[in-house]
This record gives C-alpha cells, sequence and structure tokens, in this order.
C-alpha cells in the first residue's frame, strides 16, 4: 500500500536511500544536495540503516570513495551538485570504466562561473559523456520512483554502469509536495540484494580493478561500455515495467503529453514540464493542437522514440536548461535534432535555451514559445533558430 | 616475535616478477617488503595510485599482486582505500564476510606528497584501518622526472633544471613525515632499505597492524631521476641513513623515537656525490650549495632529535 505523505525531494530521496539501506554513503555537503547528505547521516545517528556514512573532504573524494566501495562489493551512493559534479568529474570517468554501479542523487545546480546556487542543468549535462546513465525528475514523486529503479537499471549484468538521478536545484529539491511513498519491505524487495559477480573483497578469488589499459586492449574496453548503454535502453523499460506493476506509476524514456494530435510542441527535462502542462492545457481549451515531451531518460539518448514521437509534429521547439557553448544550441536540441535528421519528414526545429542559473520559468513565458512556434507554423518563416529566452535588455529579443 | 630475515623471506611472494619496473628501482622493493610485511593467512585489498608502479605491475591483462588491487586515478588512492574499508566494515557488521582483510595503500611523492595529499589527509582525520605507503623517490618519475615537493634542493629535475643560471630545484623538501605525524594519528615511520630488512619490515608489520590509519614514508630511489647505476641502490640508501638526510624514526601514538643514530654522521656529499642529479653541486664554485645542503639536514637532524624521547 502507498503512503500519502508530503516531502521535498530531498526528502523524498532520502527516504528512498533509507528504505534500500547501501553498503557505504560518502559525500561532501553543497547546495542544494546537501540536505541528502544530513538527512542520511541523522538515519544513521538514529540507527535507522547500517551503512557506513563516509564524510570526506570532497566530492572528489566521495566519487573515489564510492568506486572503492561498489568494487569492493557493497551497494555506493553519494549526493551532489554543480561545482561538487565537476570536481567529480574524472573520477566519474574511471568509476564508469571499472563498470561499477554506483547511484549518484544529482540534484542540478548551475556550474559555477559566475557562482550562483540555483537551478540549471549545465552539471549534469557537461557529465553526459562519462558512461553514466542518467535520468531526470519533474518532481519529488518522480525523483523517488527514479531512485527507487536506478541501482536495479545500473546493475543489471549487461549494463553495469553508474547511474544518476537528476532533480531540479531547490525547484524540486527544496519544494515540499504531496507524494506517494512505498513500505520499507515493498521497497527492499523491489531493490533486491547486491550480487555483484566478482568483488575486491570476494573470498574465492581476488580481483585486480583499474589497469594501465594498452592499445590493443583499451579500445575494446571503451567499445563494451558503449555496448552496455545500449543494453541500458532496454534495462530502463523493464525495470519501468516491474516497477509499474508492483507500485502502479509509469514510466518510459520520456512523457509524451497531448502529443496525438500535436501540430506544435516542445522538448525539455525536468520541472519545466509541470510548468508547460499548464500552459498545454490552455492552449488546448483555445484550439490550438500544442503538446509536450517530457524528456526523463537522456543517457542512453532514446533517439529512435524521440524521433517517432515527434515525427508528425510540424514546429517543434528544444528547449535546453544549459548552455554548451556550441554556438549552435544547446545538448538536448544537438541530440533531438539528430535524432530526427532520419525521418522522412522532419519537423522545423529551434532551439530555445532558457532558465539558466534559476532565471524563472512562468506560464506565459512557455506560452510565448508555443506563440512564436505557431508564428513560424503560419509564416513558414523560422528565423533565428538558437534562441536565449527571457533576457533582461536584449532588443533583439525573439523571446 | 623477533625479525628472521630467512624466514621472511622464504614466504610466498605477493608481489610477483613479471612487472616491468626498471631495475635497481626502489617501487618494487617496497612492494615486496611491504606484502611480505601481512601474516600468512590474512588477505589484503592492494590500493594504488597512478604511478610508475602501477603502470609497471597492472598492464591488462597482467598483474603482478596477488592479492586484490585497485587503481582509480593520481590523486584519490586514499579515498578509495577509505571506501573499501568502508564496504569491509560493513560486510563484516552484516555478517556477509569471513576473512580478515588488510587495507594497505600505495602512491609514489607525486601522489601522496602532492596531488593526493587532500585525499590522505582527509582519509588519515577520518581514521580508516588503512595502512598508507608512501615509496618518495623525491620527483615525478613516471611523467619523467619532474620535480615534487619531495625533490630536495638542488637537485635537477626536469622542471627544476640545472641552467646558466639555476642550480636546480630552488626549494626544500617537504617534511612530510612529520606532518602525517601532526594528524596525531597512531602510528607514523620513516625507513628505507637498510641491511636485512629488519627496520622497514617492523615497521610495515606495525603500520600494517596497528588500529587505525598509519602512514609509513619509504625512501624509494630512483636510477633514472637520481642517475646512478642499479647497483649502487643500497649504497644509496645506507648514505642517506648514515648522512642523516633519511633519519629512521617512528612516531607511536605521538611519541617520537629515533631508531637508529650514526655512530659518526657522514657530510652530505657522501649520499649526493654518488646520484648524477647533484653531479652540478660538485663543480669549482658551486661548493656554497654543498654547504647550503648539509646546513639545512644538520637543522633538520637537530630538530628532530630534540623530538625524539
Amino acid at each position: 500500500m502507498s503512503i500519502p505523505d508530503r516531502l521535498s525531494g530531498n526528502e523524498a530521496v532520502a527516504h528512498a536511500m533509507r528504505q534500500i539501506n547501501p553498503g557505504v554513503f560518502a559525500a561532501f555537503p553543497i547546495t542544494p544536495s546537501t540536505e541528502i547528505p544530513q538527512y542520511f547521516a541523522q538515519f544513521v545517528a538514529d540507527g535507522l540503516v547500517d551503512t557506513e556514512y563516509v564524510p570526506v573532504e570532497s566530492e572528489h573524494s566521495s566519487m573515489s570513495t564510492c568506486m572503492g566501495a561498489q568494487a569492493a562489493g557493497v551497494r555506493a551512493i553519494t549526493a551532489t551538485s554543480s561545482a561538487g559534479l565537476a570536481f567529480m568529474y574524472e573520477v566519474l570517468y574511471v568509476v564508469a570504466s571499472a563498470r561499477l554501479p554506483v547511484t549518484l542523487a544529482c540534484v542540478n545546480r548551475t556550474l559555477t562561473g559566475p557562482i550562483n546556487i540555483n537551478n540549471d542543468h549545465s552539471d549534469s549535462m557537461g557529465a553526459r559523456d562519462a558512461g553514466w546513465i542518467q535520468i531526470y525528475a519533474e518532481n519529488n514523486q518522480e525523483a523517488y520512483d527514479n531512485y527507487l529503479q536506478a541501482m536495479r537499471i545500473a546493475e543489471t549484468p549487461d549494463v553495469r554502469l553508474p547511474i544518476m538521478i537528476c532533480q531540479d536545484g531547490f525547484i524540486t529539491s527544496h519544494a515540499v509536495e504531496n507524494i506517494l511513498l512505498e513500505e520499507d519491505a515493498a521497497v527492499k524487495a523491489f531493490v533486491g540484494e547486491y550480487k555483484p559477480e566478482n568483488f575486491l573483497l570476494k573470498h574465492e578469488n581476488p580481483l585486480a580493478v583499474g589497469p594501465y589499459d594498452t592499445c590493443p586492449y583499451c579500445m575494446e574496453h571503451k567499445v563494451q561500455l558503449a555496448e552496455a548503454m545500449k543494453h541500458a535502453r532496454r534495462a530502463v523499460l523493464d525495470v519501468a515495467a516491474d516497477f509499474e506493476k508492483t507500485f502502479g506509476r509509469k514510466y518510459g524514456f520520456f512523457e509524451e503529453y497531448r502529443m496525438e494530435d500535436a501540430e506544435v510542441a516542445l522538448v525539455l527535462i525536468g520541472s519545466t514540464a509541470g510548468t508547460a502542462k499548464a500552459c498545454v492545457e490552455t492552449l488546448r481549451a483555445q484550439g490550438i493542437k500544442a503538446g509536450l515531451i517530457k524528456l526523463r531518460v537522456f543517457r542512453p539518448f532514446p533517439a529512435q522514440e524521440l524521433a517517432a514521437a515527434l515525427s508528425h509534429v510540424k514546429v517543434v521547439a528544444v528547449m535546453d536548461k544549459s548552455e554548451g557553448y556550441s554556438a549552435c544550441g544547446g545538448p538536448l536540441y544537438a541530440e533531438t535534432l539528430s535524432a530526427c535528421y532520419d525521418l522522412p519528414v522532419r519537423p522545423t526545429m529551434i532551439n530555445v535555451v532558457y532558465g539558466l542559473a534559476g532565471r524563472d520559468c512562468a506560464v506565459e513565458d512557455i506560452e510565448r514559445v508555443y506563440r512564436h512556434l505557431l508564428r513560424i507554423l503560419e509564416t513558414g518563416e523560422t528565423g533565428e533558430k538558437y534562441i536565449h529566452m527571457g533576457q533582461r535588455s536584449n532588443e533583439q529579443e525573439v523571446l | 616475535m623477533a625479525y628472521n630475515h630467512k624466514a621472511e623471506l622464504s614466504k610466498p611472494e605477493r608481489f610477483v616478477g613479471g612487472h616491468r619496473l626498471c631495475a635497481g628501482c626502489g617501487a618494487g622493493i617496497v612492494c615486496r617488503a611491504m606484502t611480505r610485511a601481512l601474516d600468512e593467512g590474512d588477505k589484503a585489498v592492494i590500493c594504488n595510485a597512478t604511478s610508475c608502479l602501477e603502470v609497471s605491475s597492472f598492464l591488462y591483462p597482467y598483474t603482478a599482486w596477488e592479492d586484490s588491487y585497485i587503481h582509480s586515478a593520481f590523486e584519490n588512492t586514499s579515498a578509495v582505500c577509505g571506501g573499501v574499508e568502508a564496504a569491509y566494515n560493513v560486510l563484516k557488521r552484516r555478517g556477509k564476510i569471513d576473512d580478515t582483510f588488510k587495507f594497505l595503500a600505495i602512491g609514489g611523492d607525486g601522489g601522496t606528497y602532492d596531488i593526493g595529499f587532500q585525499s590522505l589527509s582527509g582519509a588519515m582525520e577520518r581514521g580508516h584501518d588503512m595502512a598508507y605507503f608512501c615509496y618518495d623517490n623525491e620527483a615525478y618519475m613516471n611523467t619523467g622526472i619532474q620535480r615534487s615537493s619531495a625533490t630536495p634542493r638542488f637537485s635537477n629535475a626536469t622542471t627544476s633544471p640545472t641552467g646558466k643560471v639555476s642550480d636546480g630545484k630552488q626549494q626544500n623538501k617537504k617534511d612530510l613525515t612529520a606532518i602525517m605525524a601532526a594528524h596525531n594519528i597512531p602510528y607514523v615511520a620513516q625507513t628505507t632499505f637498510i641491511g636485512n630488512f629488519k627496520d622497514f619490515h617492523e615497521k610495515a608489520h606495525r603500520a600494517i597492524y596497528t588500529p587505525g590509519p598509519t602512514f609509513v614514508n619509504v625512501m624509494a630511489p630512483c636510477p633514472r631521476g637520481w642517475q646512478y647505476a642499479a647497483e649502487f641502490l643500497p649504497e644509496i640508501c645506507k648514505m642517506a641513513v648514515e648522512t642523516c638526510i633519511w633519519p629512521l624514526y617512528e612516531v607511536v601514538e605521538g611519541k617520537w623515537i629515533l631508531n637508529y643514530e650514526p655512530k659518526k654522521k657522514l657530510p652530505v656529499t657522501e649520499f649526493m656525490k654518488l646520484q648524477g642529479r647533484f653531479k652540478h653541486c660538485f663543480r669549482p664554485g658551486n661548493e656554497w650549495t654543498l654547504e647550503a645542503a648539509q646546513t639545512y639536514v644538520d637543522a633538520q637532524w637537530e630538530k628532530l632529535l630534540n623530538r625524539c624521547v
């Protein structure tokens, strides 16, 4: 039986961690993810878990500690944001290459430069090519549910990749919402025991991890990792199917909202989906065929499925909540555009970079984007394809 | 039990031949002697920082290590080791493991004094039950003999080269052993390859079997970086001790103990003249460098004597 409660996103994820009772939790505080290790430290202090809590001196060390612990044979978890994730960057790759299914709760915050504590996706987008599975949440319920599914996906034998469960800093992490929690026993049964095939502390045989990998072998290992990420596609869907069967909430690569006959649509990630859904409803009431795709899984990128979902749409705005400084659009745009390239008839597609460093994005902002797409649809003139939304003093402003 | 060199050497090797370390390299000697200090029957996990040792002892698909081994990166082996130890603790607590494991971390001076120092300091402060061994060869040898904070003054290294207006490295060596002692951990020691390895063995064993975090700093010469023929390794180590450049001492629960005091303290030139990296110091006009090196060592030695009981 699900248990209704009211929790913030950070509380929800910490609650999931307590229910799973991992082997090792190593973390260093950084806003806005700090609450997660705080809540967990209290669980340890109250004897609610028997996890080894390692309060490391940096995020570089938290990821390194997780690597050692997971290689040694237990579930290792951490939580971080922004510069903390960036500080782990080197070790993220090492953990993935060692095929260790470490779980990281990423509370998305903009990367420093200049320092700012608010939400965008530049931290995890910067780590998108590190060999980590990345799953994003719209709200606290999804953050909780995604976390419950994380280890099963990551530990799937032909996957064995680390996983990042992302939620939007403050918007999701600190806002208290209604949530359905699951019973401890049900969660434990769903997540199951961690049973690695080989580990450093195995009685039967020693194990060597992290070799110097010479040219005759190293490329094979990188290709194996690439193959594992392909396998993760199936694992994400399998675990989601079992999750739906067990707890009744449905998940996939992305959520299609009023997409069945949509002529104009947005593709976006995270909490903005809630805002966009409200806008879609308003527009639909006016007879406008507006739709929305909320991407849940960014790595592996569901290119074919996303292209199929967009194949009948006439004009699409891909909403990036991070800047890639590529001079031609953000990372989600690049991937979506690329995914649609093989469609026989491609939708017109523009990129709207929005919400950087916590810049607010309200229903009326989203409506401006839809109105812009409708203008493109009417006039056939796309205009500027790479737009930054909501600039305070830009006379050339499109949105 | 008294140290028995023959008995120790007849134990099965846990760091075996086939690795790619140079002839006359100190790192392999550290590994053999360090793992020899493990009691038979006890298992170990070796955590290794990126280094000559790592790229020479675990080249896929070969490993020279009989025990479990993990390498992650250059600067994080202490944190990795802490994670392994934490996992062991939880598996023990949950009754999922019967074996006794010991946790050994090893890095060069680059991975210990410099880039790995934060991770080392953090792991020591947190009190993980692990023994950290630094094989100190006084420069970044893996990348080609660049200076480190462990490089002694006047040493010729590729990023502190001698030249028309330079006499090699400008700064004195960081006193890492004392810094580790200042962490107030239960055991800190400094050793090198002397005589029948009694000093090394006893310190390694004590480090491994003292509960909590421990640190052993081993002077481990490098024939490429120090520029000596392989057979001079024992002589160089001996001279490091006899000149008091590398005194043998330990800090047990905060108590400083000098393990060896030379009957006649030899001049530092006896150590320096054996190595090409100090060659320029012996050129006419550079006598002041030898004097400065002697003055520094004398001062350090006095400081140590005052600390020791």
